[in-house]
């Protein structure tokens, strides 16, 4: 495949590195003439000195045969315009956009772009994710919602895995009821230790559920 | 009629006086506050410091609202993603931007948006200027300065309802 990657920070370098390494044709361009410099010293003829927006560049470094185009600078508004002037001038085949403020992924779909990666939103999904993980989260309320019956899945961040449940400092009010351990639901004992990914269903008044909380997540 | 201009540089803060002294209300966007100078003090118009490309700064600067958006800052891509985004994502009755690279100005114009590259424009110009083409009085005309002045220049404020 001959892949053609706009933009030579760091992102760029290794994916150039990468993609040459896996067999691929690629050239990166950079428009920055000190930082070209440094990457054709590395990357020999892998690397070219260029602004990827100006047609006059795209026709040199052939756009048109290009499989796939990447757009990796730390500015959307390059990224996006690299894109689009590709599928409209050369009719390039696939287009991939680096989008660094994750609020414009929507736009670059919407403005014809085929793929966009956002690092912001990827680790700010694995954060969110982690964190979810150990929510509380209620399955049914009991007569009239008075006690409720809920669900607390362990993180390896939350401090329980690794204790006994009669070490777990519950508050009044609460009662673990079950455990259950890879799809098997196991009747809890005081000196049954919880592990990472084990869920919790407890029996909890309603309005010690926020104490519960406390309990399983811990502040971290 | 409300018109948002990005770009407060020599083109943003003329036109801006103009939409301003012809009674639209009009709001600037730039990167500083210090291009805001240009303005000069009796500009009556909003001013906002943050990027055009932004859409929570051009949320705030009213352009749910706004009839006309222009982009004029010195960087062409920034340009056609702030008038993108003002035509896609806002509906902008009017969006136009100002380009340096004739390449880019013709892809875009292409796609629907009003697109002067002033390089094209001046390069033509000069080129018919010194192969004797009757041009003088054209260029006179699109050169008066049209703000300051006694009268208001031609009112845009009831365009583009």
């Amino acid at each position: 495949m001959y892949c053609i990657i706009i933009g030579g920070g760091n992102v760029g370098y290794y994916l150039t590195k990468d993609l040459v390494a896996a067999g691929h044709e690629v050239l990166l361009l950079e428009k920055n003439r000190t930082r070209a410099a440094q990457l054709i010293e590395e990357l020999g003829d892998s690397a070219i000195q260029g602004d990827g927006c100006e047609v006059r560049i795209m026709e040199e470094v052939g756009f048109g045969r290009a499989d796939v185009i990447v757009a990796v600078t730390g500015e959307d508004e390059d990224n996006l315009v690299v894109c689009q002037m590709a599928k409209r001038k050369f009719a390039s085949a696939r287009t991939i956009a680096r989008v660094n403020s994750p609020i414009n992924e929507p736009l670059f779909a919407k403005l014809g772009i085929d793929t966009t990666v956002s690092s912001t939103r990827i680790i700010f999904n694995l954060i969110e994710q982690e964190i979810e993980s150990d929510q509380v989260v209620p399955l049914a309320a009991l007569s009239k919602g008075n006690l409720e019956i809920v669900q607390i899945e362990l993180s390896k961040q939350s401090p329980i895995p690794g204790k006994a449940i009669a070490d777990i400092a519950m508050p009044t009010g609460a009662h673990i009821i079950a455990v259950i351990r890879e799809n098997i639901a196991l009747l809890p004992s005081p000196e049954m230790r919880l592990l990472a990914n084990d869920t919790v269903l407890a029996l909890v008044a309603a309005d010690r559920e926020g104490e519960l909380r406390g309990s399983f997540v811990g502040s971290y | 009629m409300k018109a948002i201009i990005v770009g407060c540089g020599r083109v943003g803060s003329t036109l801006a006086r103009m939409f301003a002294e012809s009674g639209a209300d009009v709001t600037i966007i730039d990167l500083t506050s210090d291009a805001f100078r240009r303005l000069g003090k009796k500009f009556r118009g909003s001013r906002i410091v943050g990027t055009g490309t932004d859409m929570s700064v051009l949320e705030r600067a009213g352009i749910k609202e706004t009839n006309v958006f222009v982009a004029v800052t010195d960087g062409d891509n920034r340009n056609l993603m702030a008038t993108q985004i003002a035509k896609t994502v806002f509906d902008v009755p009017l969006v136009m931007t100002r380009v340096y690279d004739p390449a880019r100005a013709e892809a875009y114009r292409e796609m629907g948006i009003h697109t002067l590259c002033t390089t094209s424009i001046a390069a033509n110009l000069m080129f018919d200027l010194a192969g004797g083409v009757p041009v003088e009085a054209m260029i006179s005309e699109l050169q008066k300065t049209r703000t300051g002045q006694k009268e208001a220049p031609t009112t845009v404020t009831e365009a583009q309802k």
